[in-house]
């Protein structure tokens, strides 16, 4: 018998193993030898060493193969040699080259070279796909891109915060983990919950600054339209998705409102609470009028989220201007709007000026003034009251002092 | 003696609501400060504040109309005399303005000491101040509770006047009783650290004579001054009301510099 000299066992190995693997790589010689011939054919052929779970290569990597589960895998009817195309006899030459997934994929490598994951090193086909030996379709879920599973084998990476303040990113799967989205994949088990893939792509995933990029901002209600429809018709149909529609990148879009990742459910009052801010953003003097008024005095206090914030009266998608007859707002229906919270709202009531602005002559004349007169008021009064009280108080101390040493002179 | 039983309850519930409005009006007021927020959070969001807020405001209404029947039988119906006018009325009258002056003559040095009757000009202001503002507050704060019944006979733009109006008056009437009347009846030297004849009624002989030497003197005139002698107020009431008026002084003033700080701020 033929003692062969693998490039295998590291002098880490136990002997017992050792003294194993080389009695069947002396199996293996010994068939080989038997044949005539050092061609490697079958998958049995090299897994007759490679089953071994302790097989390592020279620089300590395992070499192993679970033979069994590779053969339910996607790539299990191909032969080793098909992707190992270097190897193809026993003894195998000192040096291989890595495997080339493209030679097959070569649309899927495409994509992924323009994509922000080029970096072939830091981004190769495994760190999502898993194992090469237990590659399934995306539908299995065995597959670490099922649906279900894309968010954590994303998050291994973008779950990370030295990861994600090495590359200047959001911190984004525990923000994704806990919005509607996340919760609806992980808590419901839903297949149609958005995932990263359904918003970022998969192969060819681009920057968000990128024009062509699913994320870009002209781009997102699209994108969120190939699930939310509906609602997607209903903003281009408005104000924002016109201007966004026009060109105009200040209009806002999707995300500016509902955010990127941390998507809460919009009745929610989290949502209720953080929303008011995001539209005053932009709309910087509705904001400071709607801050003076009772809406928004009790709505910031917490605890009572029905109170009027800007898209129950205005409308959330489908914003339109109050001139227009379709717009909530316009004149002809705000007793029909307003009536949805102060029953019996009438056409006097919706005279009242949601924004009116008590620092503003030209606008609102009667406030202007009411305002004035209540601050002189106060002003006059307090003013009045303070300089007498102050008079008095010295005056009385003065007194008490002076009548006090005049008794104390006395007993003296 | 110089309040009755009836009167001295009037002020502990005035006062007591009055502290409850502020407390609660305050956060809504300034409702984007932290304490504002944190306090909200606290007694159970905005929900527990309104509430509270208008609880104590039919409390106070409710007072109000005790004190409206209460002078409109004693005036009007028993005809007393001096309720709307006279020395012992809380109407304004001409003595007042020289007293005023007289007042702060002395004050600068420049002449003695004026003798005040029963109620001088400070203390009928401080009670027209209140009787306006629970008429303003008071009508205002109703018209935003019943928006669209008061809708039917006012215009749109009173809706807005009204929260204009509640707020800067309640905010009126915060500053001046938590700073002025705190410290023209309560906190000056002659009566550090409260009046308590507001508490118990009663004030001493001596201390009646310096502080209201007009009606003193006239009483005395008519003979009727034993008339208004009374017992000693019993111990454990005036240890009460001590602390009760302490209490209620020191929630004043730590909303008084809330207020301070909140609307310098804004």
């Amino acid at each position: 018998m033929i003692r062969a000299v693998v490039n295998r066992a590291t002098s880490s190995a136990r002997p017992a193993r050792r003294a194993r693997a080389f009695t069947r790589a002396g199996i293996l010689a010994a068939l080989l030898l038997a044949a005539g011939s050092g061609t490697l054919r079958a998958q049995t052929d090299c897994l007759s060493c490679h089953a071994d779970q302790g097989l390592q290569d020279a620089a300590g990597h395992s070499v192993s193969v679970n033979g069994q589960k590779f053969a339910s895998s996607l790539h299990g009817s191909l032969k080793c040699t098909e992707c190992h195309t270097t190897i193809k006899e026993y003894p195998h030459p000192d040096t291989v080259t890595p495997v080339k997934c493209e030679t097959c994929h070569a649309d899927q490598a495409a994509g992924l070279a323009g994509s922000v994951h080029s970096n072939k090193a830091d981004h190769p086909c495994t760190s999502c796909h898993g194992d090469a030996h237990s590659i399934f379709p995306k539908d299995d879920p065995r597959s670490a891109v099922y649906p279900l599973n894309v968010p954590r084998t994303c998050g291994a990476c973008h779950g990370n915060d030295a990861m994600a303040k090495k590359n200047g990113l959001p911190n984004v799967y525990p923000m994704y983990i806990d919005s509607i989205h996340g919760f609806a994949l992980s808590k419901e088990g839903l297949l149609v919950a958005a995932n990263c893939q359904s918003c970022h792509g998969s192969h060819n995933i681009l920057s968000h600054k990128d024009p062509a990029s699913p994320t870009y901002k002209a781009n997102v209600p699209k994108t969120c339209g190939t699930c939310h429809a509906g609602i997607t018709a209903d903003y281009m149909g408005g104000v924002h998705g016109t201007a966004i529609a026009a060109g105009n990148m200040k209009a806002p879009v999707c995300s500016d409102c509902h955010t990127a990742h941390a998507i809460l459910q919009p009745t929610e009052s989290e949502f209720r609470m953080q929303s008011t801010p995001i539209c005053g953003s932009c709309h910087k003097d509705k904001l400071s009028t709607y801050r003076d008024t009772f809406h928004s005095q009790l709505g910031s206090l917490g605890g009572y989220v029905e109170t009027a914030r800007c898209w129950d009266c205005h409308g959330a998608h489908d914003v339109l201007p109050a001139s227009d007859p379709r717009s909530p707002v316009n004149p002809a229906n705000l007793v029909k709007t307003c009536g949805r919270c102060h029953a019996g709202a009438n056409a006097s009531f919706v005279q009242y000026q949601p924004h009116a602005n008590a620092h503003n002559r030209k606008l609102n004349p009667a406030l202007y003034f009411i305002r004035l007169f209540m601050n002189l008021l106060l002003a006059g009064t307090l003013t009045f009251f303070v300089i007498h009280t102050i008079l008095w108080l010295i005056r009385s101390r003065y007194d008490q002092i002076k009548s006090r040493s005049a008794k104390g002179g006395k007993n003296a | 003696m110089r309040f009755t039983r009836a009167q001295r309850y009037l002020h502990a519930v005035l006062f007591t609501t009055f502290l409850g409005l502020a407390a609660t009006g305050l956060p809504m007021r300034f409702s984007e400060s932290y304490w504002a927020r944190k306090f909200a959070s606290g007694v159970g969001g905005f929900g527990a504040i309104i509430f509270f807020h208008k609880l104590c405001a039919v409390v106070l209404t409710l007072a109000f109309m005790v004190h409206l029947k209460d002078v409109f039988t004693r005036g009007v119906v028993n005809r007393e005399k001096g309720i709307f006018w006279g020395s012992n009325s809380m109407v304004a009258n001409w003595k007042d303005v020289k007293d005023l002056f007289g007042h702060l003559r002395w004050f600068l040095g420049l002449g003695p000491k004026p003798h005040f009757g029963r109620f001088a000009y400070w203390e009928k202001f401080d009670y027209w101040a209140v009787f306006w503002g629970m008429i303003v507050i008071g009508f205002s704060g109703y018209a935003m509770w019943f928006a669209p019944f008061f809708a039917r006979f006012l215009p749109g733009w009173a809706l807005n006047a009204v929260l204009v109006i509640h707020s800067e008056e309640g905010l009126l009437a915060i500053l001046f009783i938590f700073s002025i009347h705190f410290v023209n009846t309560h906190l000056r030297p002659d009566s550090f650290p409260m009046d308590m004849v507001i508490f118990t009624g009663v004030e001493s002989e001596e201390g009646f004579k310096k502080k209201r030497p007009e009606e003193y003197s006239k009483l005395e005139n008519e003979g009727k001054l034993a008339a208004r002698i009374s017992e000693e107020p019993a111990t454990w009431l005036v240890n009460f009301t001590r602390v009760v008026g302490t209490i209620a002084i020191l929630i004043g003033l730590v909303l008084l510099a809330l207020t301070l700080s909140a609307y310098f701020r804004e």
